[in-house]
């Protein structure tokens, strides 16, 4: 019996983190955050070097052949730096889909680029999970027309689209008939954009179904949840760090029970919600017939989690917290992304009744 | 991750399914303390190493080897089966672990094994009106006078004090030593002549708890477990004991099961309650919360295997699991709207009553034990670790 992490994911993931405390500083994040949002080489680089890229790549495309939730354990580290790099559709949901719903010959074109770092693929997923307005694509012949909105990664080499039947599409960045166009938002280390589509040619998964589309959907959910986890984690060692520096009234802020429980009932909501997703991350792979309903309440309770602890972390930081000087609002923002891409809490645990038959 | 607990835990746990289907007529249903069924059942678990599993033979426990996955296996399949397990209470539960660790070998033979077979009650002297909290603040005193130690004072929220035959108490012996350097843990009888027992009773209705008053109380001198003086730390290793038994999460599992059902069976309107879809995302709320505590239990499990650290996810349980409960059982009362009101002799109960009783019960378990706020001042003192909050001074002029 044992419920916890793996030697190979507690080195994975010492590994990640000391890379990103070296060359993924603040200032770093700062800076990708005021360009135009092409990809962070020298990050990305580091990463690739460190094998993480291709951590679902199987073994035979260049990659590590890991697990589901070996691929969480690094979004974890990912989110506990606000780290901008596109790791959830590059890393996770693009080789998890290709693998498995990709022919021989897209396998050999796109895994072994995911695991080298040499090309990146966006997710245009949010059409397929609590979709807002109407937007949407249909394939007819091999080409794609109408909208994708809040797709990730505008700069992306390719992207991964689920039209309105399910079905799973490659479109390339250079794809004639192809309109992107980046949506301003709150996180700036995850920029979005918007497709507009009309006869765009693509390259059509041909084992795409309903079930891998939902499998993907889960694994998603699953791995965002970590990247909260990281942030959350990241935003209460912050805030103790620096209640137990900041004087006030003669005295460390850290002394004040009114402070000390704020840190408490953030660290009281974060413990059990790492166990949470210590399962949810497990059934991914483990336990199929599990994975679905713990993948909702996985992203939707720590969802609610992070939002607690990011709003509870910034107060404990009084008037510094709410500064761009110390930057807090990059873990406050991070957060906020994750509880509203690919399906917000009220969503998700709709669907979780819903996995239990107890809604329709 | 490996969550099987391997192929020989599986044979025990397919023999302890066997014992409890073939011996579950002979389970004792409501049975009093101390009564036969309740012996009898006690005798035959501790027999079969399904009780007091890993006390010595000599003190009449069951001798088997310590092994965290067997306990978890027993009480995973009582639960299952929804047969009694062995006897609890805080005799069983607090003291003998106690002695165990700081009795000498007298007091191990001569209190163990009857409070083991059920015939020996205790009931645990600890809180005062005026020591709750700062429980080592008490000042319940006793002065050596020849042979015996004579008691005065009182105690608070004394569960089973009457019906218990023996209080295992803390009392202030060293009254001008530093607060926790001052308090000897004692054991009397609780027929001695001296003791008044008035019950109080709780929100629930039930007279759960008592007041117990020593005047003169006499016991003698060699009734003390540990030193002079050293009373603190001997009843810390029990309340560490306590902690680890409350808001467990194979009852709040259970309670969540039947919560669904009781939502698919109760209506407003015309409407099922689990088909309106503001009860049920309150619902699937508690459900991450139950299946999170859940698997934190696991973790913590898992760390006294494997030696990992898990000092974190042990210290939230009594917190997160207490406050959980309380709001699941308020959740299944809103589900039953006015109907949730019936109580005691209502012939429109559901379960039994229990909805009501265990969201007031709860509470009480909140405030018991460390009140949630003592709780919030370990986590992030022990295991966040922030400063304490400075400790003023004692002074005769209060200040407003």
């Amino acid at each position: 019996m044992d419920f916890g992490l793996s030697e190979l994911q507690l080195s994975m993931q010492e590994n990640v983190d000391r890379f990103l405390a070296e060359e993924a500083s603040l200032d770093r994040v700062r800076e990708f955050a005021a360009t135009d949002h092409s990809l962070a080489d020298d990050i990305w680089g580091g990463l690739v070097n460190l094998g993480v890229v291709g951590v679902l790549v199987p073994e035979e495309y260049g990659g590590l052949g890991l697990s589901a939730m070996d691929a969480a354990v690094i979004a974890e580290c990912l989110g506990n730096h606000v780290t901008p790099v596109p790791y959830l559709s590059t890393c996770v949901v693009a080789p998890r889909v290709i693998s498995l719903a990709g022919s021989d010959a897209q396998k050999n074109e796109y895994l072994s680029k995911i695991a080298d770092g040499s090309k990146t693929i966006g997710l245009a997923l949010s059409e397929a999970c609590a979709a807002r307005g109407n937007s949407g694509a249909t394939c007819r012949d091999g080409k794609l027309t109408g909208n994708a909105s809040y797709v990730s990664d505008p700069h992306a080499d390719y992207w991964l689209l689920a039209d309105r039947d399910a079905n799973l599409h490659v479109i390339a960045n250079d794809a004639s008939n192809l309109e992107v166009k980046v949506m301003p938002q709150v996180d700036r280390t995850r920029p979005i954009c918007e497709l507009t589509l009309s006869n765009t040619p693509c390259d059509s998964l041909p084992n795409s179904s309903p079930e891998i589309l939902q499998h993907v959907l889960d694994v998603a959910w699953t791995s965002l949840a970590f990247d909260t986890l990281g942030a959350a984690q990241s935003m209460l060692d912050q805030a103790v760090e620096y209640a137990k520096n900041r004087e006030q009234f003669n005295r460390v802020i850290a002394s004040f029970q009114a402070v000390k429980h704020m840190c408490a009932e953030m660290a009281a909501e974060i413990e059990p919600s790492r166990a949470l997703l210590w399962y949810a991350g497990y059934a991914l792979d483990d336990a199929p017939d599990e994975a679905h309903l713990h993948a909702c309440h996985a992203k939707a309770h720590m969802t609610e989690v992070g939002t607690f602890v990011a709003r509870t972390a910034t107060v404990v930081h009084g008037g510094m917290g709410f500064t761009d000087l110390l930057g807090l609002h990059y873990w406050f923002k991070r957060i906020g992304l994750n509880r509203q891409y690919l399906g917000g809490p009220e969503w998700l645990r709709e669907q979780a009744a819903i996995a239990q038959n107890l809604a329709a | 991750m490996d969550l099987s607990y391997g192929p020989q835990y599986d044979t025990y746990r397919q023999e302890l399914r066997d014992f409890i289907e073939e011996h579950r007529d002979q389970a004792p249903r409501n049975a009093p303390l101390k009564s036969d069924a309740a012996k009898s059942w006690q005798k035959l678990l501790i027999e079969n190493g399904y009780t007091a599993r890993t006390i010595p033979k000599e003190y009449g426990g069951h001798g088997g080897e310590p092994d965290l996955l067997k306990g978890r296996i027993i009480g995973e399949e009582f639960a299952r089966a929804q047969v009694p397990s062995g006897l609890g209470g805080q005799g069983i539960s607090m003291l003998v672990p106690t002695l165990l660790e700081l009795g000498t070998e007298e007091q191990k033979r001569q209190f163990i094994p009857p409070t083991l077979a059920g015939e020996m009650v205790w009931c645990q002297g600890y809180s005062e009106p005026n020591a709750g909290s700062d429980l080592a603040s008490l000042r319940t005193s006793a002065v050596l006078d020849g042979d015996e130690w004579v008691i005065n004072g009182s105690k608070i929220w004394t569960s089973t004090a009457h019906l218990a035959d023996w209080i295992f108490c803390l009392v202030r012996t060293e009254p001008d030593a530093p607060k926790h350097q001052g308090i000897s843990f004692l054991l009397f009888r609780m027929d001695t002549p001296g003791i008044e027992i008035r019950p109080l009773v709780d929100m629930t209705l039930a007279p759960n708890f008592n007041e117990v008053f020593f005047t003169d109380v006499r016991v003698p001198k060699d009734q003390i477990v540990g030193k002079r003086g050293e009373g603190w730390y001997v009843a810390n290793a029990i309340l560490g004991h306590e902690r680890d038994s409350l808001g467990d999460p194979n009852a709040t599992l259970s309670r969540m099961t039947r919560l669904i059902e009781l939502m698919k069976e109760e209506t407003i309107g015309n409407e099922r309650i689990i088909d309106n879809p503001v009860y049920r995302d309150r619902l699937m709320k508690i459900q991450a919360r139950v299946m999170s505590l859940r698997f934190n239990d696991l973790r913590v499990l898992s760390s006294r295997l494997n030696n990992t650290d898990a000092r974190l996810a042990r210290m939230i349980s009594k917190l997160q699991g207490t406050e959980l409960r309380h709001e699941l059982e308020g959740l299944a009362i809103d589900a039953m709207g006015e109907t949730g009101l019936m109580y005691g002799a209502s012939e429109f109960l559901r379960d039994g009553g229990s909805w009501q009783n265990q969201y007031m019960y709860f509470l009480g378990l909140i405030i018991g034990g460390g009140t949630s706020q003592i709780q919030k001042n370990i986590i992030s003192e022990r295991g966040l670790d922030m400063p304490k909050e400075p400790k003023f001074e004692q002074s005769s002029t209060k200040v407003n």
